[in-house]
């Protein structure tokens, strides 16, 4: 750091000559550069107040007592701008650290809750889920049943962040626990509730959207916990439809019931189920409605379920700057054949 | 080693003359100016604080010297009723986020070398010193 700033102060010296002398805006470019080298070199603002007094000091030994002494006076009051300073620097770092804790957690997440779509005949599946920071308090999860059954199941916590991360961990793993006979949506959710009831803070809330899709007969069994309704595209009428499903978030009332829909799926028909992350995008200050996301699905639906998600958060990303407010899930299913 | 000068501190104005002292004090053994003002710094710090938290106390400047180098040495000691989470105070962001300014951080800055033992209900006594160079 002192060959630093004796190197600067030559150079300083003779800049600050040049310019008195020319005001060429050369030289203030100059400074500008030797600026950014204290700055690099973490000198400290009294550091360059001192290093002008000398300079002036060498070039004008003449100047007046009162001068010199106003520059002491300037000196001082940028002690604690030079405090500051350091300390930012030190908060800088650990906000680093901090950055890449959480980056080990958000990776550590990804491997927790990992679920891959499975490949079922004649049934499309698209699903994309982009958190808001770097955990994702969004979950969706694919269960493949021996009966050849899928299920589906979509959550989000009120709430983003490491909390709402943390809590989606005990999600899937209770969902793991249950047994094969309990995996219809209905028990599949009251049986979460006693759980979440249990174990989460009362301040937190968790809504939950489990269906249950049986390729035999082209049935989709479904149940929800106040989650955000999805859509259901009816291929021949050439319409959306509100998926309607009544029940409790999760978490609220240990005895909660919730009531089991069921809804038959004919060819090209679609489910969509989405978290409110999608459908709450804002522009500016504007909420969009709801039909702008089925609007921009329509616009895509000659594409692959996969490609028509991709579109969708693309085009959502974009109009909000490409900074997502919440954590963002979709999902589109469609019958093939 | 120099003697030791104290000032008492029970006014906001006893700051000022700690800082005089101080000052004057580190001049002499040969600090430059910025370094004046450092240490004029970490002199109000140190007696602001006894000025804010307890009813008296007093800061004491020593000149110090070993075979190879001199410096100032500065403790501040008061009777009031001790810091209860050190650490808490020692974190940077603490004082300059509650406009207290640079804090007993800024002080360990300033300086070079830093002490501080506090007993609860007895008082708090820092020691730092900074070496000329």
């Amino acid at each position: 750091m002192g060959n630093v700033i004796d190197l600067d102060a030559k150079n300083y010296k003779s800049l600050l000559k040049n310019y008195i002398e020319t005001q060429d805006e050369k030289f203030l470019y100059r400074a500008e550069q030797i600026s950014k080298s204290f700055l690099k070199n973490n000198i400290l603002p009294e550091e360059i107040v001192n290093l002008h007094m000398q300079a002036l000091d060498e070039l004008y030994p003449s100047l007046s007592g009162e001068f010199q002494r106003s520059m002491n006076f300037l000196l001082e009051t940028m002690i604690s701008y030079g405090l500051a300073h350091q300390e930012f620097q030190t908060l800088r770092e650990e906000q680093l650290a901090l950055k890449s804790q959480i980056a080990v957690a958000a990776s550590m997440q990804d491997t927790l809750l990992a679920t891959s779509k499975p490949n079922i005949e004649g049934l499309d599946i698209g699903v994309i889920s982009v958190p808001a920071n770097q955990m994702n308090g969004d979950y969706h999860h694919f269960i493949e049943s021996n009966d050849g059954s899928i299920g589906i199941a979509l959550a989000d916590v009120i709430g983003k962040g490491v909390p709402a991360a943390l809590c989606m961990s005990m999600i899937k793993y209770s969902m793991d626990s249950f047994p094969e006979n309990a995996m219809q949506p209905k028990s599949i959710l009251e049986n979460l509730n006693r759980v979440v009831e249990r174990n989460v803070d009362p301040s937190m809330f968790i809504t939950m959207f489990y269906a249950q899709y049986q390729p035999k007969d082209n049935k989709l069994h479904y149940a929800s916990a106040g989650h955000e309704p999805g859509f259901y595209y009816n291929a021949k009428r050439d319409k959306f439809e509100e998926i309607e499903a009544k029940g409790l978030v999760l978490g609220v009332s240990l005895d909660a019931k919730y009531h089991q829909y069921n809804l038959h799926i004919n060819k090209d028909d679609m489910i969509i189920l989405l978290t409110d992350g999608v459908t709450e995008c804002r522009q500016g200050e504007r909420f969009i409605e709801r039909e702008e996301v089925l609007n921009v699905i329509r616009d895509h639906a000659h594409l692959s379920a996969q490609e028509m998600v991709d579109r969708v958060y693309k085009y959502f990303q974009r109009l909000q700057n490409f900074q997502l407010r919440d954590d963002f899930t979709l999902i589109i299913l469609r019958k093939d054949v | 080693m120099g003697t030791q000068s104290c000032i008492n501190i029970q006014k906001e104005w006893d700051i000022v003359g700690a800082r005089q002292l101080g000052r004057d004090i580190a001049k002499k053994i040969g600090f430059g100016t910025v370094d004046q003002a450092r240490i004029a710094t970490a002199v109000s710090e140190l007696a602001r604080n006894i000025y804010l938290y307890a009813d008296s106390g007093k800061v004491c400047f020593e000149a110090i010297e070993t075979i190879d180098k001199k410096g100032i040495s500065m403790i501040a000691i008061d009777s009031g009723p001790g810091i209860s989470d050190i650490s808490l105070v020692m974190q940077d962001g603490y004082s300059t986020s509650r406009g207290l300014g640079a804090g007993l951080p800024g002080v360990k800055r300033l300086m070079d070398e830093f002490d501080l033992i506090s007993e609860k209900e007895q008082g708090t006594e820092v020691k730092t010193i900074k070496w000329l160079r």
